[in-house]
């Protein structure tokens, strides 16, 4: 496959005063140019992590290991003069709250400057020019005033249209996307969604989605990719591994949300919660809620598996899933 | 509202402040146990000399009348003359208060460019070596009193090193600023103790933020980060505490003044106070309390340019 990014065994460990804790365990991601990857899973399992692992944006108490592969260089070895280099020009990033991401204290059009300074050679009127050609792009009217103004003075979809603006100010191939809509209403959410697809199809750039919403990752993603508890479920076609589920999480994940074929069927909430990942189990973290577990799901920690082309699986049960429904 | 009316709004908010002080120290100066004149000619003067004083001081009036002469005469910069010193008060003031300035904006200098940067490696290197090195040496700052901080200054630069004058204001502006050095320090050490904490602290609870990632993730150089997006958001707050500051720096210049000699308007307020110099003390108050609410004016203006999210 012609791979813009690869992950490999990324692992992430926090080194609190309480102890450690293990947020990212083992992960290998790869995504396509122009490819839609999404990166599911419930709070605290390790998906926003991953994200920021890849971009080397955690602080200091996070120890990563693994590798994070950006054009045949480990950025996370990288030195930092060439890792600015790559944020921004090759790999933009947007967060979850523009309110809090955006500093409150400078004018957008200089928070959008400040990339266009660092990764172009525009001169001022070029970069001017630039500034209000990106929020036309994100569908922000007036964007010459606009760019005076502060991010208190954007409404809360306008100030995430912002934050796009400045992510993409310096043309990158791939966005990293932190649950982009989880902080917006729900209207908005679908505008800013649709927004994202349209600029990823537009500028052929690649977008690594992490959000908890199935909802979401079913409209947007050419892939999904499953995480638990740190560590990776199960990776494959949005569409296949959403109706036909090869990891006992995801299946379990299906059947607590409401679906649209199955109108009058109840839904099933897992039972329990999730694991501390302080004391990582030697087996698969899922398997004390999970009811395909076997007795070696405890011991022995499945590792993830081809099960179909395109398509991985670490699960013990990833066979009988793909019959019982 | 717009930024121009909240200007206009703050800026008139001045005249009550000061007609407030005006009505303060006016009041003040009328408690003062004894009778302001019979301390100024003594026991044994003659009734014709105490009541020619009390007309020329304007003391027959009403009370309302004083009051409305004194804040025409303040207006007009005219205080009478010193009882001690037999010249206009006005031109005692005028003589010392530069001298005053100068120690407070020595001090301002010394003090911001210690605290600015060690709140910065403090902040960056918190909880290591470095951090509890810088916060332990300023705590010792802090908790030194100044009078004693100017003692421990003059024994070891002055007396013993003599490497600076262990008093006086000099001639010429070098001069000055040569002889002020010391007394600016001392006057300094416990204000840069607190704008050092409090800028540390705020670098920590600024840096963490998510728009200092955010602008991180935008691969602009880690320079601009630390110094746009970290320590321009953590000045705001520190700002202001040195604004609010410049009252009880003007106290510690007091003392300052006094330990190492200089001619300033706080040994002016001192020698005054011992004199009972009324007109002199009053005049001062007024001036001093005048002095600090232009300050807290020009502290709030900052504040606006500093921060677009006040006054809009």
């Amino acid at each position: 496959m012609n791979e813009l990014l690869r992950v490999e065994q990324l692992g992430v460990v926090f080194h609190a005063a309480r102890g450690r804790v293990y947020a990212v365990d083992g992960v290998d991601l790869a995504i396509a140019p122009g490819e839609v990857l999404g990166l599911v899973g419930e709070s605290g399992s390790g998906k926003s992590v991953t994200l920021r692992a890849i971009a080397r944006l955690l602080h200091e108490e996070a120890h990563i290991t693994g590798r994070v592969l950006w054009q045949g260089r480990d950025l996370l070895t990288l030195p930092a003069r060439a890792l600015e280099q790559v944020r921004g020009a090759g790999i933009g990033t947007i967060f979850q709250e523009p309110m809090a991401a955006l500093n409150p204290v400078l004018s957008i059009g200089l928070q959008i400057d400040e990339s266009l300074r660092a990764h172009t050679g525009l001169d001022a009127a070029g970069r001017r020019a630039r500034a209000r050609e990106l929020l036309d792009l994100v569908g922000i009217a007036d964007a010459a005033s606009r760019l005076r103004q502060y991010p208190h003075e954007f409404s809360g979809g306008m100030r995430q249209r912002a934050m796009i603006a400045i992510a993409l100010a310096a043309n990158p191939k791939l966005l990293l996307a932190d649950e982009p809509t989880t902080a917006l209403d729900v209207t908005i959410q679908d505008q800013i969604l649709r927004l994202l697809l349209r600029l990823v199809s537009e500028l052929s750039m690649a977008m690594l989605l992490v959000t908890h919403d199935l909802g979401v990752v079913a409209s947007t993603c050419d892939r999904v990719a499953v995480m638990y508890a740190g560590r990776l479920c199960e990776t494959g076609p949005t569409a296949q591994v959403l109706h036909a589920p090869r990891h006992a999480y995801t299946d379990a994940l299906l059947r607590a949300l409401p679906g649209e074929g199955a109108a009058r069927a109840r839904l099933q909430p897992i039972p329990g919660m999730p694991p501390r990942i302080d004391h990582p189990s030697p087996g698969c973290p899922f398997a004390p809620r999970c009811t395909h577990a076997e007795p070696r799901c405890d011991r022995e920690r499945p590792a993830m598996q081809d099960v179909a082309p395109g398509r991985a699986s670490a699960c013990f049960a990833q066979d009988r899933l793909g019959v019982a429904a | 509202m717009s930024r121009g009316t909240w200007l206009v709004g703050r800026l008139l908010q001045i005249i009550p402040t000061l007609l407030l002080i005006g009505v303060v120290v006016f009041v003040l100066v009328h408690l003062l146990p004894g009778d302001i004149v019979t301390s100024m000619l003594g026991d044994h003067a003659t009734k014709q000399a105490v009541a020619n004083l009390r007309r020329s001081l304007g003391l027959d009036r009403t009370l309302a009348e004083q009051f409305v002469l004194f804040v025409r005469n303040a207006l007009r910069g005219s205080f009478g003359d010193s009882l001690a010193h037999g010249i206009p008060v006005a031109r005692l003031i005028a003589q010392r208060l530069p001298v005053t300035a100068m120690l407070t904006a020595m001090a301002v200098v010394i003090a911001v460019v210690l605290a600015v940067p060690l709140a910065f490696v403090a902040a960056l290197r918190a909880e290591r070596a470095p951090d509890i090195a810088i916060r332990v040496a300023f705590q010792v700052g802090l908790s030194s009193p100044i009078f004693y901080v100017g003692l421990v200054l003059l024994s070891v630069f002055a007396a013993w090193l003599r490497w600076f004058p262990v008093g006086g204001y000099g001639s010429g502006f070098l001069d000055h600023i040569y002889h002020l050095i010391l007394p600016a320090f001392a006057l300094a050490l416990s204000l840069s103790a607190i704008l050092m904490r409090n800028l540390r602290a705020a670098i920590l609870g600024v840096i963490r933020a998510e728009y200092v990632d955010f602008a991180r993730a935008k691969g602009i150089a880690a320079r601009l980060v630390l110094f746009r997006h970290v320590l321009r958001n953590a000045l705001i707050a520190t700002v202001t505490l040195l604004g609010l500051s410049i009252g009880s720096l003007l106290g510690g210049a007091v003392v300052t003044e006094t330990v190492f000699a200089v001619p300033g308007v706080g040994r002016l307020m001192v020698d005054s106070i011992f004199a009972r110099d009324y007109p002199v003390i009053e005049a001062l108050t007024l001036i001093l309390a005048v002095v600090v609410s232009i300050t807290f004016l020009a502290t709030d203006i900052l504040q606006m340019v500093l921060d677009p999210r006040i006054g809009r």
